[in-house]
C-alpha cells in the first residue's frame, strides 16, 4: 500500500505525472471521450433529421421523448434486434470486417486532437488529448487515408454491382481529394513550424487564427473534408438515385448502422480538424487568459466548451450544405478535384512560402503585426482572384462545355457537308 | 464536349457556382430559422372532415335502446358490394327485427346506398375514419357493435344546398 501511495504522490506542478496517475488519467480520458463521442454521434443523427426538417418546413422526429430526443436510442435498439441478412455470394470475412474498418479510423484520429487546455492537477500536468503525440499531424494524415478501405471493401465484398460501383467511386473520390487535403494543410505547417497539434493551436492562439491568414487553404480543406466524409454535395458513393445505396446496399441491422455511425463520426472528426487547424482549436478568441499558466480546471472546462462550440458549428455547416446543394456529376467531381483544387493548393503553397520568405528577408519577425498584415494582404488578393475573377462558370463546369468560335469552325471544316448541315445554324 | 450543342453565353450572375451556392444557402437558412410549417400534428390535431363523409357504419337506436331496423331487407338488396348480411326475425306482436345484422367493412365500398334506401333511418354511414383491427374478422361488425358506435353520421347532402335534394 505504501508503494501505491508513493506512486500516487503529488508531482511538481507543470511536470509530467508519474506512471500510475498518468495511466489512470489516460484511462479516464479514454472512457469519457469515447462515451461522449458515441452519444454525440447518436444525437447528431437526430440533429441531421431535425435540421433537414426545419429547412424543408417540416417538424422532424417529435414522437419519442421531448422533441424526439429519444429517437436515436430507439433507432439503435431497433438496429440491435433486427435480423441481419448475409448475401450468399458475399465474401464473408471482408463483408463483416468492412463496417468496422469504416468506423475505426474516424475514432482513432481523435487520439491526437487536443480538445481542451492542459490541466495542472496535483499529480502533474494532464494533457487534454488522448495521446499528445509530437507528430500528431502526420498521424492524422496517415490514419485519414485508411477510411476509404472500409467503403471499398464493403462495396467489393457485397458482390453486388451497385455496391461495387459505389466502392469504386468512393476510392477514386477519396484518393483525389486526399491529395488536395494534404496539400492544403502545408501552409498551416509553414506558419506553425511544427507538426504537433498543440503547437499549431498555440501558434494560432498567440498570433491569429489560420482562417484569417490562409482562407484559401481553409476553403480547400473544407471542400476536401466534405469529399472525404462522403457528404453532399460529394455523396457519389451512396448516390441513392443512381446506386440504390451504393456500398451499403447489402448491409442490414447493426452493420448498416455502423456505416452511418462511421459517417457521422467522420463528420465530427473532420469538424474537429477544421477547428484545430484553422479556427484555433480550443483557444478562446480575443483573450490569452486561457493559453498561459496556471492551467486551472476552470480553463480546461471553458476551453472544452469553446472547442465543442466550434465543432458543432462545423457539423451544422455540414448539415446545412447537405440540405442545400445537389450532388455533383462524376466528371464535375473529378475536374474540381484534379483541375482546380490540386493546382490551387500547390500554387497556394508556393505563394504562402514565398510571402513568408519575403517577409522574413525584410526583417519582420514571425507573429509581428507587419508579418500578419502581409499574409492577410496576400489572402485578400487570393480570395478576390479565386472567387470573383476565376468564378465564371469555371469553378464547376456546367453541363455543356464552351467551344471557342475558332474550334467550332475547325470542327465544321472536318465534318462532311451532310453532317455539317445537321449542325445548328448560328446566325448566318 | 458535344458537337452541335448551341452554347448560350450567359452573364456571370447565371453561371457562377459560388454565387448560386451562397444564394441557395441563404435561402435554406431563411427557412431554417423561420419555417413555414403546414404539418397537421395528426393524433393530437385532426383535420375537420366533410359532413358528407361516408365512413364506417352506425346503427341508430330508439329511445328504449333497440335498433331502429325493421329487417325490411332493402339495404342488403341495394348493396352493390354485397357486404350486408341480414336474417329477419319476428316477435310475438308481429314486429320484424334483425336476428343477424352484419356488415363486412372490408367488402363495403362506402357508397352510402344503405343509408339512402333505409325507410327507418336506422343504418347510417359515419363520419369516421380511424379503423384498425388485429384481424380480418374484426372488420365484420355485428349489430351490437354497429349500435355501440358513437361517431356522428353522414348527412348525405348539405341541407343548405338546394342542389343536393
Amino acid at each position: 500500500m505504501t508503494s501505491v501511495h508513493a506512486l500516487l504522490q503529488a508531482a511538481v506542478p507543470g511536470s509530467e505525472p508519474h506512471a500510475i496517475p498518468w495511466f489512470l488519467f489516460t484511462l479516464v480520458k479514454l472512457i469519457v471521450v469515447f462515451s461522449v463521442y458515441m452519444v454525440g454521434v447518436a444525437l447528431l443523427t437526430l440533429a441531421e433529421r431535425k435540421i433537414s426538417a426545419w429547412i424543408q418546413d417540416r417538424h422532424g422526429p417529435n414522437r419519442v421523448g421531448w422533441h424526439g430526443i429519444g429517437q436515436p436510442f430507439a433507432d439503435g435498439l431497433k438496429n440491435f434486434v433486427k435480423e441481419e441478412t448475409y448475401p450468399s455470394a458475399a465474401y464473408m470475412p471482408l463483408f463483416i470486417l468492412a463496417p468496422v474498418m469504416a468506423f475505426i479510423p474516424a475514432l482513432v484520429t481523435w487520439a491526437v486532437i487536443p480538445f481542451a487546455s492542459p490541466w495542472d492537477s496535483r499529480w502533474g500536468r494532464i494533457e487534454m488529448a488522448l495521446a499528445p503525440l509530437p507528430i500528431g499531424f502526420l498521424f492524422i494524415l496517415a490514419i485519414a487515408s485508411l477510411g476509404v478501405y472500409g467503403i471499398v471493401l464493403a462495396g467489393w465484398s457485397s458482390n453486388n454491382k451497385y455496391s461495387l460501383l459505389g466502392g469504386l467511386r468512393s476510392s477514386a473520390q477519396m484518393i483525389s481529394y486526399e491529395i488536395a487535403m494534404g496539400m492544403s494543410t502545408i501552409p498551416v505547417l509553414l506558419l506553425a513550424g511544427n507538426v504537433s497539434m498543440n503547437a499549431i493551436v498555440n501558434q494560432q492562439a498567440f498570433e491569429t487564427w489560420n482562417v484569417l491568414n490562409l482562407t484559401i487553404a481553409f476553403f480547400i480543406f473544407l471542400v476536401a473534408a466534405f469529399a472525404e466524409t462522403n457528404r453532399l454535395p460529394f455523396d457519389l458513393p451512396e448516390a441513392e438515385s443512381e446506386l440504390i445505396a451504393g456500398y451499403h446496399s447489402e448491409y442490414s441491422a447493426m452493420k448498416f448502422s455502423l456505416f452511418f455511425i462511421a459517417e457521422y463520426a467522420n463528420m465530427v472528426t473532420a469538424s474537429a480538424l477544421m477547428a484545430t487547424l484553422f479556427f484555433g482549436g480550443w483557444d478562446i478568441p480575443f483573450t490569452l487568459w486561457d493559453n498561459v499558466a496556471p492551467f486551472t480546471f476552470l480553463k480546461t472546462f471553458l476551453t472544452l466548451g469553446c472547442f465543442a462550440t466550434k465543432i458543432l458549428f462545423f457539423v451544422f455547416l455540414y448539415m446545412w450544405i447537405r440540405w442545400t446543394l445537389p450532388r455533383f456529376r462524376y466528371d464535375q467531381l473529378m475536374s474540381l478535384g484534379w483541375k482546380l483544387m490540386l493546382p490551387l493548393a500547390l500554387g497556394y503553397i508556393v505563394a504562402v512560402a514565398g510571402t513568408v520568405l519575403t517577409l522574413d528577408a525584410l526583417g519582420f519577425a514571425r507573429g509581428s503585426v507587419p508579418f500578419h498584415l502581409g499574409l492577410i494582404l496576400l489572402n485578400v488578393a487570393a480570395v478576390v482572384v479565386l472567387f470573383i475573377l476565376l468564378d465564371r462558370g469555371r469553378v464547376i463546369s456546367p453541363a455543356y462545355s464552351r467551344l471557342a468560335p475558332r474550334e467550332v469552325a475547325r470542327l465544321r471544316a472536318v465534318s462532311t457537308p451532310s453532317e455539317a448541315s445537321l449542325l445548328p445554324e448560328s446566325g448566318d | 464536349m458535344s458537337i452541335g450543342v448551341k452554347v448560350v453565353e450567359r452573364p456571370i450572375e447565371q453561371t457562377s457556382y459560388v454565387r448560386a451556392t451562397l444564394t441557395g444557402m441563404a435561402h435554406t437558412l431563411k427557412h431554417l430559422v423561420n419555417p413555414e410549417r403546414v404539418t397537421t400534428q395528426y393524433p393530437e390535431q385532426k383535420e375537420s372532415i366533410s359532413k358528407r363523409w361516408r365512413g364506417t357504419h352506425r346503427m341508430l337506436t330508439t329511445e328504449d335502446g333497440k335498433a331502429k331496423c325493421v329487417a325490411c331487407g332493402l339495404c342488403p338488396s341495394i348493396c352493390p358490394a354485397n357486404c350486408i348480411k341480414l336474417v329477419p326475425g319476428e316477435d310475438e306482436k308481429g314486429n320484424r327485427y334483425p336476428l343477424v345484422f352484419e356488415i363486412d367493412e372490408f367488402r363495403c365500398i362506402f357508397c352510402g346506398y344503405c343509408q339512402e334506401v333505409c325507410p327507418e333511418e336506422a343504418i347510417h354511414v359515419g363520419r369516421h375514419y380511424e379503423n384498425a383491427e388485429y384481424s380480418r374478422e374484426g372488420f365484420v361488425y355485428d349489430l351490437e357493435r354497429l349500435m355501440a358506435q358513437t361517431h356522428p353520421v353522414c348527412e348525405m347532402w348539405d341541407p343548405a344546398d338546394p342542389r343536393g335534394e
